[in-house]
């Protein structure tokens, strides 16, 4: 047998080497979560979309966007903050921050991101909105999916995808206005004046939106996605989950108005939690890795328990602790404080902490010394000994700093600083910027018996007459190891 | 060849594939629109072969693809634009004289990276990296020069070297006392001995008062009556705490015995005359600049 005969015979099985796609039509749902994931979408999507609009003043001189990263030079802007290329740590903070966040809301209520706030959680949901708004909703689109091509057929595959390219095209746009300022932006790209990396991430984003949130949808999050991996890990006993709770539902099956509830379930197998599921599962078949916690079901369960008479409730947000306790009579209480959450809160507190210290001492002026390593000193012919130090003084203020440089605790020494020229010469600092100089301090050969030994401490001042302000720096003066 | 085979605990199909015996496989088909990604992938590979050079062709040649792109043309190409960005700058070190350099707000920054960039390839191997010599090779940082200290000097030394073969190289040097038999070894103690009192560091009063005659009769012509050299000569100055070979007696003995001809390499036609401009500055603001 060749190769070619056994490619085709295992193909040909019906389990094959590859699963084909099993289209998902996810009916409308009514109640508080879906009105909850309204709420999100609007929220979220209007934020998104919007942000980059926000002005705000800054003066003259820098960007009136409130929210701005300009790479071009080097800064981010975050309404009254301002982070430099060198400060991206703060960027880091806020990362560890959202990753804690995270964890402890996944240890609180599981996949609360994934169900509700997730950008692929939200723009599939407008996606289907706007499905549904041209296709109807789910019976009405199975019919149109499984009709002949017809004028009605494309007009309205058409709108759908005309509608979400539109989306697409709005999302990359807006992703765009965030680097850039959003005014001059808006019209370079009609003007087809815009650089050139703008189209290609509108593009990259018009399509890429187009793809993940129209077309691919629950495959993103099913294979992917590392989250859903993660989070499995990160669930405990005492994670409210959404949840079936099959010691009330089971024995399922259909039930007629008036028949008995006595030796049966409550679960009336109407599989309207399956239907109205975006990801395409059965949550009565457990937690499973496909469940995004859109919470959903329950909205549908609700609806169904409230129409045959049952206490609402079937699918709900429930801890295993409880699914899985002997008796159902009495419900364990739920344990939001535990050693997982506490450590994340305690990291959450500590990091927070750490960020907010470093914000308040944040200076507006940034002052930094190295010290000369080749040579480390030099004497001079007169017997005076002289170091070199590179000094950089970063003015992060909007105005132009005129400070003064001196020595503070190497009495008698002489400071020269070169290219300037004076007895006590002014340092200017344009704004938003950085100054290096070299400087050299001397001390006279009468002085050097008073150095202590081969390194001297002494600090560096760096006076800004206007502000009244001085800032200290440390620094060593160095000399031969034998005296 | 393999029979349908359902898992008995999870009620899943396996791939029907046995390993010793009882080992199966649960079948979880990979789906299938990620197998035609990686065709696409495969597709979208072949873009390479045209847009970038690619397949080494015969006679050591290659495929050049559409826009015959190579990471050496990159290089050559942001050289380029590198040397259009300084281009300015060197103008106007070449229209500015040589003194005033570093007076220039604009320059300065540019001498200072420049010109430590161009000292550590070509002066650093026996100066230092940071200009601070060593037995024989001068401190370029202190303020005592052999052959002057003002910028134009350094220029001058850079450009045509000490003793280095260059019709207008800095060209005197140091007789051998002693190897010539010139001064007797008696006689070349006690000079050392003088020359050490200069700076008030003599062991031998009387030695150094015999060594004054011999001083005169032969070192006053380059290193001066007091001894305070004469940089027209490159004669270092002898009283001040700065020894290029050494300031203990034995040092000093050696010096006159064997006498001193440090070579420096003359510049011109290695580095152009602009490189040697900023380079001057940059070694005059080291901080001994005269």
């Amino acid at each position: 047998m060749n190769m070619m005969n056994r490619t085709t015979e295992v193909a040909g099985q019906s389990v094959g080497g590859y699963a084909g796609r099993q289209k998902i039509y996810p009916k409308l749902a009514h109640g508080n979560f879906r009105k909850l994931k309204w709420a999100v979408m609007v929220a979220t999507l209007g934020v998104y979309y919007l942000l980059p609009w926000l002005r705000w003043d800054r003066g003259p001189n820098l960007p009136n966007q409130a929210f701005l990263l300009d790479f071009a030079n080097q800064r981010l802007f975050f309404g009254p903050i301002e982070i430099w290329a060198q400060e991206l740590y703060y960027i880091t903070g806020i990362l560890i921050l959202s990753a804690l966040g995270l964890f402890l809301v996944t240890a609180l209520a599981g996949r609360v991101w994934c169900g509700y706030a997730c950008p692929q959680t939200v723009w599939t949901d407008l996606m289907i909105a706007v499905e549904r708004i041209w296709q109807g909703d789910r019976n009405a689109r199975i019919r149109l999916d499984n009709a002949r091509w017809s004028f009605n057929k494309i007009w309205r595959k058409a709108g759908t995808h005309a509608t979400w390219l539109l989306i697409g095209l709005a999302t990359g746009g807006a992703l765009v206005f965030y680097f850039r300022d959003a005014p001059t932006l808006a019209h370079e790209l009609l003007t087809g004046d815009a650089p050139t990396v703008a189209y290609v991430f509108l593009g990259v984003f018009t399509v890429s939106t187009y793809l993940l949130g129209g077309i691919a949808r629950e495959q993103v999050c099913i294979y992917m996605c590392p989250w859903p991996r993660i989070q499995g890990a990160m669930f405990d006993a005492d994670s409210l989950l959404v949840s079936y709770r099959d010691w009330r539902g089971e024995p399922r099956g259909p039930h007629k108005k008036g028949q008995s509830w006595e030796g049966r379930g409550d679960c009336v197998d109407c599989t309207a939690c399956v239907t109205v599921c975006p990801m395409g599962i059965d949550i009565r078949d457990g937690a499973q890795l496909e469940c995004i916690q859109c919470a959903l079901c329950i909205d549908a369960c609700d609806e169904i328990m409230d129409r045959v008479g049952r206490p609402r409730g079937l699918i709900a947000y429930d801890t295993f602790k409880n699914l899985e306790a002997p008796t159902h009579d009495k419900r364990v209480p739920i344990r939001l404080i535990r050693p997982r959450t506490l450590v994340y809160t305690a990291l959450i507190a500590l990091v927070s902490g750490v960020m907010v210290f470093a914000w308040s001492n944040r200076g507006d002026m940034d002052v930094n010394i190295l010290h000369d390593r080749n040579p480390m000193f030099v004497q001079l012919s007169d017997g005076s000994l002289r170091n070199g130090y590179v000094i950089k003084i970063m003015n992060k203020e909007h105005d132009t700093r005129r400070l003064h440089l001196e020595l503070s605790g190497l009495d008698g020494a002489h400071l020269q600083i070169v290219g300037l020229s004076g007895e006590r010469p002014t340092i200017e600092v344009v704004p938003d910027n950085l100054r290096a100089l070299k400087v050299f301090v001397t001390v006279p050969a009468a002085l050097r018996a008073k150095l202590s030994g081969s390194a001297t401490p002494f600090r560096f001042a760096v006076v800004d007459p206007a502000e009244g302000e001085t800032l200290y720096h440390d620094a060593t003066f160095r000399g031969p190891a034998n005296e | 060849m393999t029979e349908k085979h359902v898992d008995s605990v999870t009620g899943v199909e396996t791939t029907g594939h046995v390993w010793d015996g009882d080992l199966r496989e649960l079948n979880k088909p990979l789906p299938r629109w990620w197998l035609y990604v990686l065709y696409a992938t495969i597709i979208w590979s072949i873009g390479y072969w045209v847009v970038y050079p690619a397949w080494p062709v015969v006679n050591g040649d290659y495929t050049k693809g559409m826009f015959d792109y190579s990471q050496r043309g990159e290089v050559s190409k942001e050289v380029a634009a590198a040397k259009a960005a300084q281009s300015k700058y060197f103008e106007l070190i070449a229209a500015t004289p040589v003194g005033e350099i570093t007076k220039n707000e604009e320059l300065l920054p540019f001498v200072m990276a420049g010109g430590a960039a161009v000292f550590g390839d070509r002066c650093g191997p026996c100066h230092g990296k940071g200009g601070g010599g060593a037995v024989g090779y001068p401190n370029l940082n202190d303020d005592d020069w052999l052959w002057g200290g003002t910028p134009e000097a350094i220029q001058q030394t850079i450009t045509h070297g000490i003793r280095s073969g260059d019709p207008e190289a800095r060209d005197m040097a140091m007789p051998r006392f002693g190897l010539d038999g010139i001064l007797k070894p008696a006689e070349i103690a006690d000079t050392a001995q003088y020359v050490l009192s200069l700076s008030g560091h003599s062991t031998d009063a009387a030695a150094a008062e015999r060594g004054k005659k011999t001083f005169a009769d032969n070192c006053v012509a380059c290193h001066g009556e007091e001894g305070k050299g004469n940089q027209d000569m490159g004669a270092p100055n002898l009283t001040d705490g700065i020894w290029l070979y050494g300031g203990k007696l034995a040092d000093i003995e050696k010096t006159i015995e064997t006498g001193r001809g440090g070579v420096m390499p003359y510049w011109t036609g290695r580095l152009d005359p602009v490189t040697i401009k900023m380079l001057a500055a940059y070694v005059h603001s080291l901080g001994g600049g005269q």
